[in-house]
């Protein structure tokens, strides 16, 4: 007999399957519509992936990070910025810069969250939200309207992007792809690696990594960094998307990410699957209001991602184990 | 032949307000086993610390194999070939055994850990040292006794030939406790060097070769642990002769003050830990609940503090039926409880100990005024029981963390006891107390008693129930088995109801 634990590990793959079953449904009856969702559902996954490894990452040593939607802003803006003032030096150099500026604004916006927890000591709910806060006055502030960059190519996957219904899928920004290398990469280093054992035994008893010798700072200013340069790539996907920088283009993404990642258990796999329902969902909705498909106000499509959100938090995160040390500086004796 | 492993001269250490460790010396050698004693406080701990480099000695040299070592943190004593087993477990719960054991230095193959090589070396330790434990499960759910295999494991598996353990037996049964001596003796028949601190003589007289004892954190004595006897070693480390024989006149038991009846609870897992118990402790008589730890009594105990939901049967305190009440409640009408777990359940160690004297109380009269506490009044009750109870602190100002072990234990009897009380709930109160601490808290039980109040006692020393007692409980998979005066009833008896062998 299945224990009430087995069950809730049923869950995310109960879903998954709704989710098939209305696909193929779905393609059935509007082939192009759902194609068109598909396709969707996986741009809208990828930063919500990478924001919710950002946090996984964070956690699993230790440290709570809620700042992850500040962080996605400053890489977009940094981004944005750098490529647009790179544009003359052709278009990939322009968008490899963006991507690094991004990509390093971003982690060291992690590097100083995890200054502000590890050597401060700070409450981490605080620093998350002074990043937020900062992050979306700075970008307001500075940013130059008028300003524009390079936009980001296609990438069509030879054959897999002529496919009947997930053709589309495999026809994506270049960054898109790297959101899904990554999260098998995160998987499997945090699990068979010595990097993700040590970073598990940081998050969960860091006196216990002390004790082997095992730098329990530095580790957490690493992953706090590392982690930083996740979001900075969610942070450029947005910006792939728009190929322009907006004010609050983050538009909660980065706390959506937290849900996905509190929805995937602190797994990567799990991440990656409340990533693409949420994408899904993303991908429906921006569908229905874009085929006023019934008489109803698109706003009111606009919402299913954040009610879904919300009954991830309400659900799922009561039978999500957080890491013990979670949110704990650590103290040495 | 004797070769020396570790040599340490004139370790000093000075925390804020005291002189923790002052210029202490200490030998090992090679396959030795060095008992180290001393009251709480003492500074053992501290001196192990030093050694594994933990702390950072203030003044003194060590020497390890005969070569000066300047040792600048745990790993680099344990790139030197030490291991230690703190007080409290260092392991990573959710993770495995063989993870937690090469932990800090994992076999690789490629970029990945080489689990197949992690959990055969296990396998072969544990084989090599008779160390039994199962390489793939995962520690948290592994009893005390096994966790800490794995732990002498993990220091094993770094090639340790110096092994500390810090009373490593303080939170095993007796079973287990004789298990960790036999594996202790394979060691040393190894080679291994070990330091073995413990409250219990017995101990030490069974394994250990020689034997230090450090009293206000200086070594006071040293000797071959042949021809020393418990009283010699008590009295060597207390200053004081220590009686080992509970003094107490025959109980008088007046009325009933807790009735229990058809108690039914369940545990963390939600698995029925308590099932239909009855019992009774009257005023003036000490109740002792004798039981393998795991038995139900952590569930007893929570319930009857208020602590644990129950799922049916009544709790009475004093005539009133408190069987939903809250702790507070319950704290009112004068019930003394000393948790098992001091660390978790009965301190708050970033507070002082003034304010953790006052936990139970800082509410009322005169620690509160219209809402507001009174320092002073926290500051007089303090000083007046860090004075009663003997707890060596440095102030009362000083955080409750700090203070060792033993302590600790004594700022919550202190806290407990001290009030009028009707009805006193100890669970474990000698864990890891020193004999002269251990003496001290059994006076406070017996006076207790002879006031007027109901003890209710759960040890799992079996000696410690039976000079206590006036009655014996036992439980066994949460029942009573067996309840009768402890005039009547032998250690072999009790024994065999513990083990589940017979019903009464
Ligand atoms: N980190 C610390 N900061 C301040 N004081 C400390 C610290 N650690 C220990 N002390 C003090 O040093 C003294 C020695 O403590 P230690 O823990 O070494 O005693 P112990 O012999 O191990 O006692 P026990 O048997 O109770 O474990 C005590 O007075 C304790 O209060
Ligand atoms: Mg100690």
């Amino acid at each position: 007999m299945a224990s009430p634990t087995n069950t809730k590990r049923l869950i995310p793959w109960f879903a998954a399957a709704l989710v098939l079953a209305a696909i193929v449904a779905a393609w059935s009856w509007k082939s192009g519509d759902t194609e068109a969702v598909l396709g969707r559902t996986v741009r809208a996954a990828a930063p919500l992936i990478l924001g919710g490894l950002c946090g996984l990452i964070g956690e699993r040593s230790g440290i709570v990070n809620i700042g992850i939607e500040g962080q996605m802003l400053i890489s977009a803006f940094a981004g944005f910025m750098a490529s647009s003032y790179t544009a003359g030096m052709g278009t990939l150099a322009s968008l490899v810069i963006g991507i690094l500026a991004g990509m390093i604004a971003a982690a060291l916006t992690g590097t100083f969250m995890g200054w502000c927890a590890i050597s401060l000591k700070m409450d981490q709910i605080i620093a998350g939200t002074v990043v937020n806060i900062f992050a979306a006055g700075f970008t307001s502030y500075a940013f130059i309207q008028g300003r524009t960059q390079p936009t980001y190519p296609q990438w069509s996957v030879p054959v897999l992007a002529d496919l009947p219904i997930v053709g589309k899928v495999f026809s994506q920004g270049p960054l898109t792809y790297v959101a899904f290398v990554v999260v098998i990469i995160v998987q499997f280093a945090l699990f068979r690696s010595r990097w993700g054992l040590r970073t598990r035994a940081v998050g969960e008893h860091p006196s216990a990594a002390d004790t082997v010798g095992i730098d329990v700072l530095r580790l957490r200013y690493v992953n706090m960094t590392i982690a930083g340069s996740l979001a900075g790539i969610a942070g450029m996907l947005l910006l792939q998307s728009a190929s322009v920088f907006n004010r609050g283009m983050t538009n909660g993404i980065g706390f959506i990410a937290l849900a996905v990642m509190l929805f995937g258990r602190y797994r990567p796999f799990g991440v990656l699957l409340g990533g693409l329902v949420l994408g899904f969902f993303n991908g429906l909705q921006a569908q229905l209001q874009f085929r006023q498909a019934f008489d109803i106000p698109p706003q009111f499509f606009g919402m299913i991602p954040f009610v879904f959100t919300i009954a991830v938090l309400a659900f799922a995160g009561v039978s999500a184990r957080p890491p013990a040390a979670a949110g704990v500086p650590y103290e040495k004796e | 032949m004797t070769t020396s492993v570790l040599r340490a001269r004139g370790l000093t250490k000075r925390f804020p307000g005291v002189l923790a460790n002052d210029s202490v010396d200490l030998d090992l050698n090679r396959g030795e086993i060095v008992g180290l004693l001393g009251e709480n406080g003492a500074g053992k701990s501290t001196l192990v610390k030093m050694l594994f480099g933990v702390y950072e000695p203030d003044e003194g040299t060590m020497e390890i194999g005969g070569e000066p070592a300047d040792i600048s943190g745990p790993a680099d004593a344990i790139a030197k070939g030490m291991g230690m087993v703190h007080q409290h477990f260092q392991l990573v719960g959710p993770l495995t055994v063989a993870d937690n054991v090469v932990l800090g230095a994992e076999p690789r193959s490629g970029l990945f850990i080489d689990e197949k090589a992690a959990v055969e070396s296990v396998r072969e330790l544990s084989e090599k040292f008779g160390l039994d434990v199962d390489p793939g499960a995962v520690v948290e759910d592994l009893p005390v006794g096994v966790q800490q295999r794995v732990e002498i494991l993990k220091a094993l598996y770094r090639g340790a030939d110096i092994l500390i353990l810090d009373e490593p037996s303080a939170v095993l049964t007796p079973q287990e406790t004789d298990e960790l001596l036999e594996v202790m003796r394979g060691l040393a028949a190894t080679g291994v060097g070990i330091i073995f601190i413990t409250h219990k003589l017995r101990e030490i007289l069974a394994v250990t070769d020689r034997v230090v004892v450090m009293r206000g954190g200086a070594v006071v004595g040293a000797a071959d642990t042949a021809g020393s006897t418990q009283e010699g070693l008590a009295e060597l480390m207390v200053g004081r002769p220590v009686i080992f024989r509970v003094e107490k006149d025959q109980a008088v038991p007046g009325p009933t003050v807790l009735y229990v009846q058809g108690l039914v609870a369940r545990d963390d897992r939600d698995q029925r830990a308590l099932d239909n118990i009855s019992l009774q402790v009257r005023s003036g008589e000490i109740v002792g609940v004798a039981g393998v730890e795991g038995n139900g009594q952590r569930e007893l105990v929570e319930t009857l503090t208020g602590l644990r939901r129950i799922t049916s049967g009544t709790i009475t305190i004093d005539g009133e039926d408190v069987t939903r009440a809250s702790p507070r409640d319950i704290h009112r009408l004068g019930v003394g409880h000393v948790p098992e777990d001091r660390e978790k359940d009965g301190l708050v160690s970033s507070y002082s100990v003034a304010d953790n004297l006052v936990l139970n109380r800082y509410f009322k009269k005169p620690f509160s005024k219209s809402g507001l506490r009174d320092f002073a009044a926290i500051a007089r009750n303090a000083e007046k029981l860090v004075a009663d109870y003997g707890v060596a602190t440095p102030a009362i100002t000083t955080g409750v963390g700090t203070l060792s072990g033993g302590n600790k234990q004594k700022v919550i009897v202190a806290r407990e006891l001290s009030e009028t009380t009707s009805l006193v709930v100890a669970s474990q109160p000698t864990r890891g107390v020193d004999v002269g601490s251990i003496e001290f808290i059994h006076e406070q039980l017996v006076s207790a008693r002879d006031q007027g109040a109901g003890v209710l006692l759960v040890s799992a020393e079996l000696d410690e129930i039976f000079s206590l007692a006036d009655r014996i409980v036992v439980l066994y998979r949460g029942r009573v088995v067996g309840d009768m005066p402890a005039a009547d009833a032998t250690v072999e008896q009790v024994g065999l109801l513990m083990a589940g062998a017979v019903d009464a």
